[in-house]
């Protein structure tokens, strides 16, 4: 468990003339579960990016299983943020997550009956949707489903060729409150049982709290990582923000912080933030 | 109406050798076969994608390079390639910004097509009123064609196939969920503005046949119609391809035996079989609800 699965060393990220956040250093271990939170713009994603490659720093290192980030894609499953399916969307969910396994491939598969290598992924595609408990709706059309339902079959499909890494950006965004223990309950268990490291990007801790290895905490341009209980607490983020912050515990263990610097509009979101 | 078939008998072997019995039609059967197939296979992946819009503005654009290639004393396929290629490049251009509001993209497109029916009515004016000319431009001269034509035709269904089928899987992937697909290593702004040459490709093949406005009877109502009735991809762009044949094949058949004309036979079969799988879903879909949940 302590080999490590990626290292951010005085990173800087910018986006067009932005500079997004800086200075972040960061080192998470293979098999780690790690939620990435912070405000809105804060640059939870660009983190995601950064270590996709698709963006590169503009200073420090950032080194992805021991590589560049990029070197390592076929290793990383991503799950894009907020992506629901039109309901008109004919393709069904085991197509979805097949396309994860070889649809960067050119050409066009061969029916399963004539290619062995065709029964092989579809073996694996049947595996990794039982994995993730979606065998009943999987070949029903995507557009059909609920956004918990769409969600599974989505987290399988980052699955599906055993990364090493995985990386969802706000994958709870669109459920309803016990969905999103589930799901998370569900990356949970994918992390110990396949050795995966998990970043997740997340808007409210609450929910993941109990299934949570590490945290990475973006605001106001830097980045603190560390535990929950070292994190989330009122000096580690009145410092991140450069004002008093304070982060209360309600009876049943759930974390609200109050006083961000934040735009009115945010406090007026559908539960407690972590923010 | 009494619909008039005249010298249909109604043996079927007597009547299948009286459709192919001039070149003419052997011809016209060809080229629907060929034109079928490559509108079937193009538009299902058209329709996947939600560009039937930019599909019709460049069938739009058929029009005026049709009429611009008869004005300048070229050949007619020259201006319905040529048009339809830079079209699709315009397009692609437009529609670089990926993701960066559908809204502005349309509007776009939409400020393209009028600009190209402009030009159309503007050849056509000076070309000093030739309607005879213009009719088929627009609706097609199923009965015209030539067996160069054909072999034409058949060389462009080839190569676009061809094309098709090497960046079928990664366009598909592309097409459904475009954000993963560019995180996996897939060109996906490549592939789009490849996408978009292979249908001016096919667009400018279909509209010498069908003329610029009906090309859609074969590029978006197959497609559609396949695209309800299942969705797996592999059924349905066999179910697109094989419809856009059938509904090519029995019009011109009708066509030969009555006195309307083949657009509107192809356009209204495709049209009817549509209607038919729509009503048969949503009854299906009827059954399925429990009695007294509304839908």
């Amino acid at each position: 468990m302590s080999v490590e699965a990626l290292r951010l060393d005085g990173a800087t990220a910018r986006r067009d003339a932005r500079i997004v956040w800086s200075g972040v250093d960061l080192s998470v271990r293979e098999g780690e579960f790690v939620a990435v939170l912070g405000p809105n713009g804060s640059g939870k994603s660009t983190l995601l990016h950064v270590l996709l490659g698709l963006l590169p720093p503009a200073e420090g290192t950032v080194t992805v299983l021991g590589g560049p980030p990029g070197a390592a894609s076929s290793r990383i499953g991503y799950l894009p943020q907020r992506r629901g399916f039109e309901s008109g969307t004919r393709v069904r969910g085991l197509d979805l997550v097949r396309l994860g396994l070889d649809g960067a491939r050119w050409g066009f598969p061969l029916p399963a009956a004539l290619s062995p290598a065709g029964r092989g992924a579809e073996r694996r595609v049947a595996e990794v949707i039982e994995l993730v408990g979606a065998s009943a709706y999987a070949s029903r059309p995507i557009g059909d489903l609920s956004g918990g339902e769409q969600q599974r079959l989505l987290i399988a499909q980052a699955l599906v060729r055993r990364p090493r890494i995985l990386l969802l950006d706000e994958p709870l965004d669109s459920l309803d409150l016990s969905n999103q223990g589930a799901v998370a309950a569900l990356v949970q268990r994918i992390c110990a049982s396949e050795g995966v490291t998990v970043l997740l990007v997340a808007h409210d801790v609450n929910p993941i709290l109990p299934y949570l290895d590490r945290v990475v905490y973006f605001a106001a341009g830097g980045g603190v990582a560390g535990t929950p209980r070292e994190v989330i607490t009122g000096p580690t983020l009145s410092s991140l923000y450069g004002v008093p912050v304070e982060v209360l515990e309600t009876s049943d263990g759930r974390l609200v912080v109050v006083g961000t610097p934040e735009p009115p509009a945010h406090h007026h979101s559908r539960h407690e933030h972590a923010h | 109406m009494r619909i008039e078939l005249a010298g249909l008998s109604l043996d079927p072997v007597r009547d299948l050798e009286q459709l192919t019995e001039f070149s003419f039609m052997a011809q016209a059967l060809e080229a629907g076969a060929i034109v079928a197939v490559m509108a079937g296979a193009i538009g299902w992946f058209m329709v996947l994608r939600r560009q039937a819009f930019a599909g019709h503005t460049l069938s739009v654009v058929a029009f005026p390079g049709a009429a611009g290639a008869t004005l300048a004393g070229l050949p007619l396929a020259l201006g319905y390639f040529g048009a339809c290629g830079g079209a699709a490049l315009v397009l692609a251009a437009v529609s670089r910004p990926a993701g960066a509001g559908r809204a502005g993209e349309s509007a776009a497109i939409g400020a393209v097509q009028a600009f190209g029916l402009g030009l159309g009515f503007l050849f056509v004016t000076l070309y000093s009123g030739q309607l005879n000319g213009l009719e088929s431009l627009l609706f097609g001269t199923f009965l015209g064609i030539t067996a160069a034509q054909v072999q034409t035709l058949l060389w462009v269904a080839v190569a676009a196939l061809a094309a098709l089928a090497l960046i079928g899987r990664p366009l598909l992937f592309a097409s459904v969920d475009e954000g993963v697909a560019r995180a996996a290593g897939v060109p996906t702004g490549l592939l789009g503005l490849a996408f978009l040459l292979l249908l001016g490709l096919a667009v400018a093949a279909t509209a010498q046949i069908t003329g610029a406005l009906l090309v859609f009877a074969l590029l978006v109502t197959p497609a559609a119609t396949a695209q309800q009735v299942t969705a797996r991809p592999g059924r349905g762009l066999a179910l697109s391809v094989g419809l856009a044949l059938a509904v090519t094949w029995i019009g011109l058949a009708i066509a030969y035996f009555s006195p309307y004309p083949v657009g509107f036979w192809v356009t209204s079969l495709s049209f009817g079989a549509y209607v038919a799988v729509r009503l048969g879903r949503a009854l299906l879909a009827r059954r399925a609800e429990p009695l007294g949940v509304p839908a």
